[in-house]
């Protein structure tokens, strides 16, 4: 029973990471008793399961995730619905209105069209089939107004933080909200633009600098010094 | 018409370009060089140059082609029209095609595929420049741009080329020793797994000669597989320095 690497080391594919009685977790591999890395990342080791935190990738649909979506095309009953994953999601119409509807009679463009961006929970994904979308349920449904950025999905959870601790500091100190799709999109809306522009700003550099212990010190200094060069604008 | 006769060794045991004959040329390795791509590397080993490009995985199109237990790997090998001295027709050749293929597949052992059923991984390799031992630092690189894409595997693959030259087995050929030499061989190999993914030959050797040229390969993709890894690990680390300067 040995570990070869130290906790937040950097550890790249192939790497061995421990041997004997552990428990491979996600991007790693198992040989006999040996397991090893699969992608370049952050080597962690958490109650006997070592497991390493991608640094790059795509994203891969789970059942359970919230996720935002684009519509990109739609047929008699569903549309088909971009989520930024090497995976398209459909979404049925009767997953996303509260009545059937008789698609003779009406066209489900009237409640979402092509290019329209919506919030959902994915219900279904397995191996063989593409995965399936809910926008039955609180907050879940079409966004408009407010701004949509794109970011590596691997750093979502760096985002939202430990219980929601970053992406909570982030709302209350920029007064917006903000719908953080594990998917790695996210929608922003806030009351002053300037805001929106700085929430912008933050999100970008905890992507950047993800990896690297501090972030959340960090970002609250950039929140601050942003606030106080549009203040100090905003009075000139 | 005249040739000048070439000579690949010299009397005191140097090559054309000066290498004792197990040396490897310079090789510089850099990582996410292009923006618009998932993973890329950008190799230079002694004149040759090559930019690899990694996308997805992804959405497969055309459809049809889509396996229902593993991601497709799709590699393409183009060189440049520029990449030899005299201009090569920028439709793929055969060889380009062939090489293509063999590159996909020595690449193809080292990663999970599986995890992501239905869709494409696509590589695409631009030689730059040509100076022979293309197709190894086709490989060498395009498993470096695979892991910047975070792409599962098992291993990163090195590669590089032994050959017979003036009756001596010598390492990483250059274009000269390609051509005029006796033998070429291209060897693939995963050092954390000692595991040979791609062993190609032109040419003729005696058993024992080929045992040891062997051996010589896999010593130099291991020499390869730390360049690899510096490379890899460099380019995170620079982000961790840049947020310390700042502080």
């Amino acid at each position: 029973m040995t570990i070869h690497v130290n906790r937040r080391a950097i550890v790249l594919p192939g790497e061995l990471l421990a041997e004997g009685k552990y428990e491979a977790g996600a991007n790693t591999y198992k040989e006999g008793d040996k397991i090893y890395s699969s992608v370049i990342g952050l080597a962690e080791i958490k109650n006997k399961v070592v497991s390493v935190i991608a640094l790059k990738g795509c994203y891969i649909p789970k059942v359970g995730d919230i996720v935002i979506g684009i519509i990109t095309d739609y047929s008699p009953t569903s549309w088909q619905v971009d989520i930024n994953s090497p995976y398209t999601a459909t979404l049925q119409v009767i997953d996303a209105l509260p009545k059937p509807i008789d698609p003779a009679k009406e066209n489900i463009r009237k409640f979402f069209d092509v290019g329209d961006v919506i919030v959902g929970e994915i219900t279904i994904f397995d191996k063989t089939r593409n995965p399936m979308l809910t926008t039955k349920g609180k907050g879940y449904g079409k966004l408009s107004g407010g701004r949509l950025i794109e970011i590596s999905p691997t750093k979502i959870p760096r985002l939202i933080g430990r219980r929601g601790s970053m992406i909570n500091m982030i709302k209350k100190e920029l007064n917006c909200q903000i719908i953080v799709g594990q998917n790695g999109r996210i929608w922003i809306s806030a009351k002053k633009p300037e805001y929106e522009e700085i929430a912008v700003k933050v999100i970008k550099k905890i992507e950047a600098e993800a990896q690297i212990p501090g972030l959340t010190e960090r970002v609250r200094k950039l929140i601050e010094e942003e606030k106080s060069k549009i203040k100090s604008g905003g009075a000139s | 018409m005249s040739e000048e006769e070439i000579v690949l060794i010299d009397e005191h045991g140097l090559r054309v370009d000066g290498r004792r004959p197990d040396q490897l040329r310079d090789i510089k390795i850099e990582v996410g060089v292009l923006a618009n791509a998932d993973g890329s590397a950008y190799i230079v080993q002694g004149k040759t140059k090559l930019l690899v490009a990694v996308y997805g995985p992804r959405e497969l199109h055309p459809r049809h082609l889509a396996l229902p237990d593993k991601a497709l790997l799709r590699c393409r090998y183009h060189m440049a029209p520029f990449s030899v001295e005299e201009r090569k027709s920028p439709a793929p050749s055969r060889r380009e095609i062939e090489l293509s293929k063999v590159i996909r597949e020595a690449l193809e052992p080292a990663l999970l595929l599986h995890r992501f059923p239905r869709t494409a991984i696509d590589v695409f390799i631009e030689v730059l420049e040509a100076d022979g031992g293309t197709r190894c630092a086709g490989v060498t690189a395009a498993s470096v741009a695979l892991a910047d894409a975070g792409i599962p595997m098992k291993d990163l693959v090195a590669a590089c080329a032994v050959g017979k030259v003036d009756g001596k087995l010598v390492i990483d050929l250059c274009d000269l020793e390609d051509k005029y030499g006796e033998v070429d061989m291209p060897v693939a190999y995963m050092p954390g797994k000692k595991h040979v993914t791609l062993l190609q030959m032109d040419g003729k050797l005696t058993r024992e000669e080929f045992e040891e040229a062997l051996k010589m390969a896999i010593s130099a993709c291991e020499k390869i597989y730390e360049f690899q890894k510096t490379a890899l690990k460099r380019k995170f680390e620079a982000i961790s320095l840049e947020v310390e300067e700042e502080s």
